[in-house]
């Protein structure tokens, strides 16, 4: 999305276009549309706007593209922060 | 209506009264961990072997949206068991997930009832979904249909193809709307003991505990609290993209010291500078710890910006808050 933008280079996209094979799985599935084919291979056009969804590395049949995704979610973060704190137990159940 | 599978239920592609209820009150939290429809195969219409399968999760929300959007269409719902969880929350989980798929596809014999060998997953559903290894263990080739239902009926009228805005995630003030009842629905339970704690605090003086004190100041305290939840879980959310800087804390920031001002002048008259101060203080932070917490709910911030921020900012936050509350608790012994 161009309107909405987060941190700049935070992402953990990452592409292999040697690996790649050009089925444009990921070029399809990408909610914000950063990746395209040229060459017959994936490219990856907007390296900022990538939500680490992982829809392209879940779809990509020679695992080229990998992405970490994590949940992104502030409250989830810190509880697992204050766990590594006190040893507590981490609560999912809001999600 | 009957298959080689057993009798399928029909679904009605228009929504009840009692639907479109729930669908509002759903929207303010009230009852969203628990509603659910059964899971497994369903028809839409008349559909006959060679008709389309559309796959979903079974979330109420998400079924009603997708059958709604299906009116006069004949076609099979093949509705995944997502717990009640939405298509790309489940997707996120492994829960709309590639074995999810397969086994959804096994147990209704979906290959009994349709002569075709084609499913359409939401786009949405690739997170959690590997086409490849769905089509390796069920059979059905994965086709990835739009984004939203609203798109469905053109995409299959265009012969499955999607155009690229069918394809993209959009975040509208509607949509961004959409998510504040929830928002504060979800601050009810910590809200209470904040406020109650406020109360308690506010009465500390130099005669120990003081129920007056109590009162007037705890009353200050909640309305710098409530200043702040408005300018951290409403306003930011609706203002989104034309608040300044690109970090939520600091966006916070600025809608909650514009609310901080709202509580100068409300309690100018009442309180001392002191406490003006410890107030603002409050009500800048907790917009700014709102607005950091709304990352979670936005369709692209990726987890490691918000994981970035966090480590900025909270420590931030956490000194604001401990300095409003030492500021707020010495004041009446400073007179």
């Amino acid at each position: 999305m161009k309107d909405f933008r987060h941190l700049k280079n935070v992402a953990t996209l990452q592409l292999d276009r040697d690996a790649c094979v050009g089925c444009g799985v990921c070029t399809t599935v990408c909610p914000h549309r950063i990746l395209t084919l040229r060459d017959k291979k994936a490219e990856i056009i907007d390296f900022d706007g990538c939500m680490e969804c992982g829809a392209c590395a879940m779809n990509c049949p020679t695992d080229a593209i990998s992405v970490t995704p994590g949940v992104g979610c502030a409250s989830y973060i810190m509880q697992v922060w204050l766990h590594k704190l006190t040893g507590g137990s981490v609560k999912t159940s809001c999600c | 209506m009957d298959t080689p599978a057993g009798p399928t239920p029909r679904v009605r592609t228009r929504l009840s009264p009692r639907d479109l209820f729930e669908t509002a009150t759903i929207r303010f939290g009230y009852g969203r961990y628990d509603y659910k429809v059964v899971p497994g195969l369903y028809c839409v219409g008349n559909p006959t072997p060679d008709c389309p399968v559309i796959v979903t999760a079974n979330y109420k929300l998400t079924f009603d949206m997708v059958r709604r959007e299906l009116n006069g269409q004949n076609a099979w719902l093949l509705v995944a068991d997502t717990r009640g969880i939405n298509v790309w929350c489940a997707a996120g989980k492994a829960l709309f997930g590639t074995e999810e798929i397969v086994l959804s596809v096994r147990s209704a014999r979906l290959d009994t009832v349709v002569s075709h060998r084609t499913l359409i997953l939401p786009q949405l559903g690739a997170t959690g979904v590997a086409a490849h290894t769905v089509k390796k263990h069920s059979g059905f080739s994965v086709c990835y249909g739009p984004v939203r239902a609203a798109d469905l009926p053109r995409f299959i009228e265009n012969d499955n193809q999607a155009d690229e805005t069918m394809r993209s995630v959009t975040f509208t003030l509607r949509e961004r709307a959409e998510l504040v009842s929830v928002e504060l629905f979800i601050l009810g339970k910590p809200l209470i003991f904040i406020l109650l704690a406020a109360f308690l605090l506010s009465g500390i003086g130099p005669d120990v505990f003081s129920l007056a004190a109590a009162w007037t100041r705890g009353l200050a305290a909640a309305c710098a609290t409530a200043l702040g939840i408005v300018a951290g879980s409403v306003a930011v959310p609706i203002l989104l993209p034309r608040l300044p800087w690109k970090r939520f804390a600091l966006k916070g920031a600025v809608t909650g010291m514009v609310a901080a001002l709202g509580t100068i002048f409300l309690f100018y008259s009442q309180l001392g500078i002191g406490e003006l101060l410890a107030l603002s203080l409050w009500t800048t932070g907790t917009s700014s710890y709102l607005a950091l917490n709304f990352t979670g709910s936005t369709p692209f911030t990726s987890p490691s910006g918000v994981e970035n921020e966090m480590r900025t900012t909270l420590p931030i936050l956490i000194v604001t808050a401990l300095a409003a509350i030492i500021i707020w608790l010495a004041a009446p012994f400073t007179g």
